[in-house]
């Protein structure tokens, strides 16, 4: 019965990677096209509901979210070149910017939670439907990405237990390369929902 | 009959080897055999369940008025019909059960490539399954939306719909798990010497499935996401009364239920493909023109969803491109039909039972196919606009089309899946009630739909009654249909079948019936021509 193990395929494992990453790619697209027909109908609603968003901690999110990138692309390397414990520091480091994000989006959402600036609260019910309509698609467009981020710094975290166990190593290391695609892929996502949100003003 | 070159003597995949036993070792297998049967298995009590459903609903519509049900439950019971018949049988359908079962034979792989995963998208699809059937049980009662969930009624009524769609959206994680599955067992595990245009059609046809099903599925999933979103915090994405579009939630569910309805009959296409040769015992005519007509299919199908909304208040540019583009979609579907029939020109043709369902899919599905381009004309699309004239038409493709090719194949692949063969005069009585039930069930509702019967209505006036009634007979001869299918199959007296039955060339008939566990244990050598009878 178990027939599981009867043959490795790194590329096939990265090949569904790539596919699955297309899916998550259409998922947010249809966020991307509600976006867009809303500010092309409210377009000067968004322009003002925008200038409350805190541009300063969105521009540093995008910063440690493109470091986290480039170091769990640098720990793949690592782990190639045998060096573990360069590629737990690596791993580590972009945990630790996975962490920074979800501390800034805390008090960045937390503000705006403490205004009660949230959809379904009488205030957002209050105010015009562009406004509305912006700080909804904000907090789920955000939200649904965060749960990515948490998604992929689970596995990386994953990864990186299997790293210090040597199951991870320079032949077999397709799992942390799909988490480093997984992850890049959290970022291609904030790249792009950086300007929408945040610089449309 | 081809030589039997890898009969040996394992045990065949049905008797359990692992450490479990029973039901156990069924719902932790691993292997794609099983877990087609799974599906076939989950797939059959659905369909009960939803043909139950449709016979209460034409045994209403029997004569004008009540009969024995009210609107608000006629709605709930239509919405629960469509859910049961769209989500968790016809799209799944084929594509699971066959492209499980004999797609990676085919391609003389062992398995698909995640084995572990293609179980999981199994539990994903029965937790799915649950979440709908409890939607009906929990809450504010059954959703009455149909199920299309339109925006906004499906953002105000105070029946379940967050429990439904949340059901909907599981079930398409389920598939987007088997499409991503399935282009990766294909890319990966052909047996060495197979290219692409070696492979038979079927893998072909689940190849462009699972592309629309990675492609298109994840935009209704975040759509359904933004109607749960709405119902809980008034945001007003859809409805009008917020500041919402109700025409944007009908572009986003049609950019997948439009390709969704080829994700049901691409592998309906690719099974009859497969049938049609080995009943003739002809090489199958135009083979590229079939493999690419699915890619054409799947492609082209992408960009057709406009065609749903002719009414809804589109642009004039917009409905006439959707319009042109649906008719082009129409051109690869009339290459497979021809090439069907060229296949047939001189063949030596052996009406078995999956060769009249095959047939009949033919027969069913131009029907079905041109009563759609009447629809996508613009002009006569405005006449026949929500009447019962597209309930026709989509059953005539959905059932005529999808459920016969289903029917067709599991009369195929029977004796491959249980190692022994049914009762072909039985079968074929079967087929009789079923084709001509099915033709009385629903072409008078084409009639009456010209003449302005409104579809999804609880009611009607006297002058539908006699179509209506007709429909109703013919949907009772289709219920003794199924009847008379299921028990001959059930039955266990049929004789061994052989492991080549209909003297078929691909690879699945060259194993032992039933397979053993490990399909091959050497890799099959692989014909310049998978269809090669001349």
């Amino acid at each position: 019965m178990d027939h599981i193990e009867m043959q490795r395929d790194d590329v096939g494992a990265k090949l569904g990677m790539w596919v699955f990453i297309f899916t998550e790619i259409l998922l947010f697209g249809g966020l991307f096209l509600v976006y867009a027909v809303m500010r092309h109908r409210y377009t000067a609603d968004f322009h003002q509901a925008s200038l409350q968003l805190n541009t300063f901690i969105g521009a540093l999110n995008t910063v440690v979210l493109l470091i986290s990138s480039m170091t769990v692309a640098m720990s793949i390397t690592a782990v190639q070149k045998k060096d573990k414990r360069m590629a737990t520091i690596l791993l580590c480091i972009t945990l630790l910017c996975a962490v920074i994000f979800l501390v800034d989006k805390y008090f960045e959402w937390g503000h705006k939670i403490s205004m009660t600036l949230y959809p379904g609260t009488d205030l957002m019910q209050s105010l015009k439907h562009g406004y509305i309509l912006f700080f909804s698609l904000y907090f789920f467009m955000t939200g649904l990405h965060m749960l990515h981020l948490v998604i992929g710094a689970v596995i990386l975290v994953i990864a990186l237990t299997k790293v210090r166990m040597g199951l991870i190593n320079d032949e077999h290391y397709v799992l942390l390369e799909n988490g480093g695609l997984y992850w890049h892929l959290v970022d291609l996502i904030w790249i792009f929902l950086f300007p929408l949100l945040y610089l449309v003003t | 009959m081809t030589g039997n070159t890898n009969l040996h003597e394992e045990p065949s995949y049905l008797i359990d080897t692992g450490k479990r036993k029973g039901i156990m070792a069924w719902l932790t297998t691993t292997d794609h055999k099983r877990i087609g049967l799974l599906y076939l298995w989950s797939i059959m009590v659905f369909f009960i369940v939803g043909g139950i459903l449709g016979e209460t609903m034409r045994t209403e519509l029997f004569k004008p008025g009540q009969q024995f049900y009210g609107p608000q439950t006629y709605n709930a019971i239509f919405t629960l019909h469509g859910l049961i018949m769209i989500f968790l049988i016809v799209i799944p359908g084929l594509s699971v059960v066959f492209g499980n079962f004999v797609m990676p034979i085919m391609i003389g792989a062992n398995d698909v490539a995640f084995p572990r995963l293609n179980l999981f998208a199994w539990y994903l699809y029965i937790l799915g399954a649950a979440v709908v059937v409890i939607s009906q049980f929990t809450g504010n009662g059954p959703p009455d939306t149909g199920w299309t969930f339109y925006a906004p009624y499906s953002t105000q009524t105070h029946t379940n719909v967050i429990a439904a769609v949340s059901g909907a959206f599981i079930l398409g994680f389920s598939s987007i798990l088997t499409g991503i599955n399935f282009i990766v067992t294909i890319h990966r595990l052909r047996t060495p010497g197979m290219g692409f245009f070696k492979m038979p059609l079927l893998p072909w046809a689940i190849y462009a499935t699972a592309w629309i099903q990675v492609l298109a599925t994840p935009v209704i999933g975040i759509t359904l996401l933004m109607i749960i979103a709405e119902r809980m915090f008034h945001i007003g994405f859809f409805d009008p009364a917020l500041g919402g579009d109700p025409v944007l939630y009908q572009h986003l569910f049609w950019i997948y239920s439009h390709p969704a309805v080829y994700i049901m009959i691409l592998p309906a296409m690719g099974v009859i493909t497969e049938i049609i040769p080995t009943f003739c015992q002809k090489q199958i005519y135009g083979y590229k023109a079939i493999a690419i007509s699915s890619l054409a299919i799947a492609g082209v199908g992408y960009f057709v969803w406009g065609h749903h909304m002719f009414t809804s208040g589109m642009s004039k540019e917009a409905i006439w491109t959707f319009s042109l583009l649906t008719f082009l979609v129409a051109v690869p579907s009339a290459i497979k039909v021809f090439n069907w029939v060229a296949t047939m020109y001189k063949g030596s043709i052996d009406l078995k039972p999956p060769l009249l369902y095959a047939i009949a899919f033919i027969f069913l599905f131009s029907i079905g196919g041109l009563t759609g381009l009447i629809q996508g004309a613009l002009a006569t699309d405005i006449q026949v606009h929500d009447t019962s004239f597209v309930v026709a038409h989509f059953h005539y493709i959905i059932f005529g089309g999808v459920g016969f090719a289903f029917l067709g194949a599991i009369h195929y692949w029977y004796p491959k899946m249980f190692g022994r063969m049914y009762n072909i005069r039985v079968a074929n009585v079967a087929w009789g009630f079923l084709f001509i039930g099915f033709n009385l069930l629903y072409f008078p509702q084409f009639i009456i739909g010209i003449e302005g019967m409104p579809r999804r209505y609880f009611d009607y006036l006297p002058q539908f009654t006699w179509a209506q009634q007709i429909s109703t007979i013919g949907g009772y001869i289709l219920g003794i249909g199924f009847i008379i299918l299921i028990v001959n199959l059930f039955r266990k007296n049929g004789a061994k079948a052989t492991s080549n039955p209909w003297g078929g060339k691909t690879f699945e008939w060259q194993l032992p019936s039933p397979p053993p566990m490990e399909n091959f244990a050497t890799p099959p050598a692989v014909p310049d021509n998978p269809y090669d009878y001349d």
